[in-house]
C-alpha cells in the first residue's frame, strides 16, 4: 500500500476517534425521532429506580433490553456516563476490527486473479 | 433510530429478522466487487466513522434529538453493499455491547437503517451522479439529498414494521406523521453531516469515493491496464 495511503486512513481514523472519545460529551441526551414518536402520550417521570412512564404510549410497551448489564451499555463504563468518551473509544475500535477485518476477508485479491 | 423490544410483536419481529439476514447476504455476495486491497481498509474505517458519529445526537426541537444513520454516506464512500455491511456491523456492535437497539429488533433496526436507508440513499446518489462529478458543491448536494432521503424512507421502515406488528390501540396515521416529520429535521441534520464528511475524503482522496469511481483520473492501476491494452491491441 502506498503510503500516502496509510497517512490518510490514520487521519480518518483518528478524527472518528476524536468524535467518540471527546465530541460526544456534547451530544444532546433528549430521546430521538424515533423514541420522541413511541413517547407520545407519556410523561417521563424520574424515580429512585430511574425513569417510569405515566400516561398511554407506545413505549410503555418496551422491554428492558437483554445487554443492560453490559458494562458498556447506555455508552457508559459500568453505568458511568462521565467514561462515555472511553465507551465510545471501545466503540470505534471494535467496530473497525471487526468490520475491517470482515472486509479484508473478502476483498478480492488482485495478484493472484491475474 | 434504534428500537427497542417489545414495540412490534414477535411474528414481525421474525419476519424482519429473516428480511435481514437476506439483505445482509446479499450484501456479502455483492461486496467482494468492490473491495480489494486499498477500498477493504477504508471500508473498516467509514463503519468505524459510523459507529462515532452515530453516538452524537443533535436537537432537532425542544426535547428531541437525532443522530446520522450513516448509511447514504457509507454508500457513496464504499458503495451501497459494502455501505449496508458497514451499518449492520455498526447496530450489532450497539446492541450486543452497548444495549442501543433491542436484540429481538435487530433484525428489524437492520431492515431499516442498513437495508432501507442504505438503497434508499444510494440509489438517489447513483440518480444524481451527473451532478455529484461536476465538483464540489455538486457533489455535496447530492450527498445531502440522498443523505435526506435515507433517513426519511429508513423512517418509513419503522411505520412499515409497526403498521404490521404494532400495537393497534394507536393510531397509524399519528405514528408515520410524527415520524415522517421529525425525520425531514433528522434528515436534514444527516445530508450537512453526510456532506461535510463525504466533499472532505473527495478533496483528500477522490479515488476512495465510491460515487466518483470512473470519473476521476485513471487512479486504478486495473483501469490503466486495460487502457493500455485497448490501444495497443
Amino acid at each position: 500500500m502506498r503510503k500516502k495511503s496509510w497517512i490518510f486512513f490514520a487521519g480518518f481514523a483518528l478524527v472518528a476517534l476524536v468524535i467518540a472519545g471527546a465530541l460526544s460529551y456534547f451530544a444532546d441526551s433528549d430521546p430521538d425521532g424515533l423514541d420522541s414518536a413511541t413517547l407520545d402520550g407519556c410523561q417521563v417521570v424520574h424515580t429512585d429506580q430511574g425513569q417510569q412512564l405515566t400516561g398511554s404510549c407506545i413505549a410503555r410497551n418496551a422491554k428492558d433490553h437483554g445487554m443492560a448489564d453490559s458494562p458498556l451499555a447506555g455508552y457508559a463504563v459500568g453505568g458511568n456516563p462521565r467514561f462515555t468518551g472511553a465507551a465510545g473509544v471501545v466503540g470505534v475500535l471494535a467496530t473497525a476490527v471487526l468490520a475491517g477485518g470482515l472486509f479484508w476477508l473478502l476483498r478480492t485479491r488482485k495478484r493472484s486473479r491475474t | 433510530m434504534h428500537m427497542s423490544d417489545g414495540l412490534i410483536n414477535a411474528p414481525t419481529s421474525v419476519i424482519f429478522g429473516g428480511v435481514a439476514v437476506i439483505g445482509v447476504a446479499v450484501a456479502l455476495v455483492g461486496a467482494r466487487r468492490d473491495l480489494d486491497d486499498r477500498t477493504a481498509p477504508m471500508a473498516g474505517l467509514v463503519a468505524a466513522f459510523v459507529f462515532a458519529t452515530q453516538m452524537i445526537n443533535f436537537p432537532i426541537l425542544p426535547g428531541v434529538s437525532g443522530h446520522l444513520l450513516g448509511g447514504a454516506l457509507a454508500a457513496i464512500l464504499a458503495g451501497p453493499w459494502v455501505g449496508a455491511l458497514c451499518v449492520s456491523i455498526v447496530l450489532v456492535v450497539q446492541a450486543l455491547v452497548f444495549a442501543d437497539g433491542g436484540l429481538t429488533a435487530l433484525g428489524a433496526n437492520i431492515t431499516n437503517m442498513a437495508v432501507i436507508g442504505t438503497a434508499a440513499g444510494f440509489l438517489v446518489a447513483l440518480a444524481l451522479r451527473r451532478f455529484a462529478t461536476r465538483g464540489r458543491a455538486g457533489l455535496a448536494a447530492v450527498a445531502f439529498v440522498a443523505a435526506l432521503a435515507n433517513t426519511v424512507i429508513a423512517s418509513l421502515g419503522f411505520v412499515l414494521e409497526f403498521a404490521i406488528g404494532g400495537d393497534a390501540a394507536f393510531s397509524l396515521g399519528g405514528v408515520a406523521g410524527t415520524m415522517i416529520g421529525l425525520h425531514v429535521l433528522i434528515g436534514i441534520g444527516e445530508g450537512l453531516i453526510t456532506a461535510l464528511t463525504v466533499t472532505a475524503v473527495a478533496s483528500a482522496r477522490p479515488d476512495l469515493v465510491y460515487l466518483l469511481r470512473g470519473t476521476a483520473k485513471p487512479l486504478e492501476l486495473r483501469d490503466s491496464a486495460a487502457a493500455t491494452e485497448g490501444s495497443t491491441s
